[in-house]
């Protein structure tokens, strides 16, 4: 289970969701595991706002991992504009330049463009750190306990089991 | 057309194997009609473009659905980084549908969106409230008494010292996936009246599965009442017979009161 879903988690029980020490769990007894993932750099700047960093932080030192920085990077800390990598290959490869520009010209260029505003950013070294802890730092075993009620969920194969029992009856 | 994600690998003899409501699902959330008002709602053009949306469903079971929307994010919310998470009672199907994502997401044409993970627990209880921009529930709706709960725990793991499930077990893990209770609507009732505390107050939307015998029109009515503001549409049918929809999918949302 990925660090960031900690995010959304909170106590299955229902008393528990009112109080503030419900969230976040806290990892005990974990077993972390990395599973590489393609960094999604747009989604990495959007989501800033979603986290809930003071927390995160807590539960990154928790798990005695690499502290995440005291206050939350921005989003513009995140991206770089782009080496001249480009430009490079274009010298290596001028028929292919030729044939992509004169389509470029022809075709009509798409109406929205999803990612247009941030054409060609690279991530920096904060963005694959927080790629890193959050989205391929996993725990794989353990259980996630709730401050407020003292509940141990069971992680599992990477799986959290939040059934508690009688609760389906 | 959007492909279908590949199950190749999950075993239906206790996972929900996809059917005609799954594929309603992949139809209704992809429809003209369905992109517009979720792009418009969450797209890199809206007012809230700077946050990814969370996409939660409950009961994934094989997961196509899900996987259907991580791989297809960019043809349906008009973005590519889009959260989703997943819950089901059954634990063969959180490992089944963790890896039916996880492959959609990998084709190599794709633009990836963020798969969170898959949890084991009761519809979204284990969610933060007020947390979920999308909510999915194909539910077990068929009207058949509800399974006996009490032997949960041991039908869902494999049995100690052994390496694949019992057919009692497995018999047990399908009964979850269709059986709905009375009117087929006890599952999908608590699902709804914990609706209203789990979705993001303003942009909040669920899309929810209802066949005949639910009477989805005394549901949609319910919903309208919630309060000021809530409204519930059939985005989506399959199945007409003499003027009847066997299943149908509905939209429950909370439009922006003026002022
Ligand atoms: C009709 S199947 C749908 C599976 C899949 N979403 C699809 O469309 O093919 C219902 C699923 O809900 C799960 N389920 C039943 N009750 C549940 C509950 N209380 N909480 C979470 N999942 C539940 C079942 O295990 C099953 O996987
Ligand atoms: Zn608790």
């Amino acid at each position: 289970m990925k660090l960031l879903t900690l995010n959304f988690l909170t106590c299955a029980l229902k008393p528990c969701k009112a109080s503030p020490l419900s969230f976040p769990l806290h990892p005990r007894d974990a077993e972390l595991e990395i599973v590489e993932s393609e960094l999604n750099l747009s989604f990495l700047r959007n989501i800033l706002p979603r986290l809930a960093w003071e927390e995160l932080r807590g539960v990154v030192r928790e798990l005695g991992l690499p502290d995440l920085p005291e206050i939350m990077p921005e989003a513009e800390a995140l991206g770089k504009a782009s080496s001249g990598k480009k430009t490079n290959e274009n010298a290596a490869n001028e028929n292919t330049i030729t044939t992509t520009t004169d389509e470029d010209e022809l075709s009509p260029k798409p109406e929205v463009q999803p990612e247009a505003e941030e054409p060609d950013l690279e991530p920096t070294q904060t963005a694959l750190d927080l790629h890193r802890l959050l989205l391929e730092t996993s725990l794989r075993a353990g259980s996630l306990v709730c401050g407020n009620c003292g509940h141990a969920y069971k992680v599992k194969e990477g799986v959290a089991n939040f059934l508690l029992p009688g609760h389906l009856v | 057309m959007l492909s279908t994600p590949s199950t190749a690998h999950v075993c239906f003899d206790r996972v929900y194997e996809p059917a005609e409501d799954s594929f309603l699902f992949l139809d209704t959330v992809s429809s003209a009609p369905e992109t517009a008002f979720l792009g418009d709602r969450f797209g890199q053009r809206s007012e809230q473009r700077r946050s990814p949306p969370l996409v939660v469903e409950v009961g994934v079971g094989s997961g196509v659905v899900l996987a259907f929307v991580a791989a297809n994010a960019p043809a349906i919310f008009g973005r590519h980084d889009v959260l989703c998470l997943g819950t089901d009672l059954n634990s063969f199907a959180c490992r089944a549908a963790a890896q039916t994502v996880q492959t959609a997401i990998k084709e190599p044409a794709r633009e990836p969106s963020v798969f969170l993970d898959v949890v084991n627990g009761d519809l979204a209880s284990c969610i933060r409230p007020h947390s979920v921009d999308v909510l999915i529930f194909n539910p077990p709706y068929v009207p058949a008494e509800l399974p006996d709960f009490s032997r949960h725990a041991d039908y869902n793991t494999l049995p100690p010292e052994s390496r694949s499930t019992t057919f009692e077990q497995d018999s047990y893990l399908l009964e979850l996936s269709y059986a709905g209770g009375d009117d087929g609507m006890v599952v999908t009732n608590r699902m709804l009246e914990q609706i209203p505390a789990m979705l993001h107050p303003t942009r909040g939307v669920a899309y929810l599965l209802l066949c005949a015998q639910n009477r989805p029109d005394a549901v949609k009515s319910r919903i309208r009442d919630w309060g000021p503001g809530w409204l519930a549409e059939t985005v989506g049918t399959s199945g007409r017979q003499a003027g009847w929809e066997k299943l149908q999918i509905i939209r429950i949302w909370r439009q922006e009161l003026a002022g």
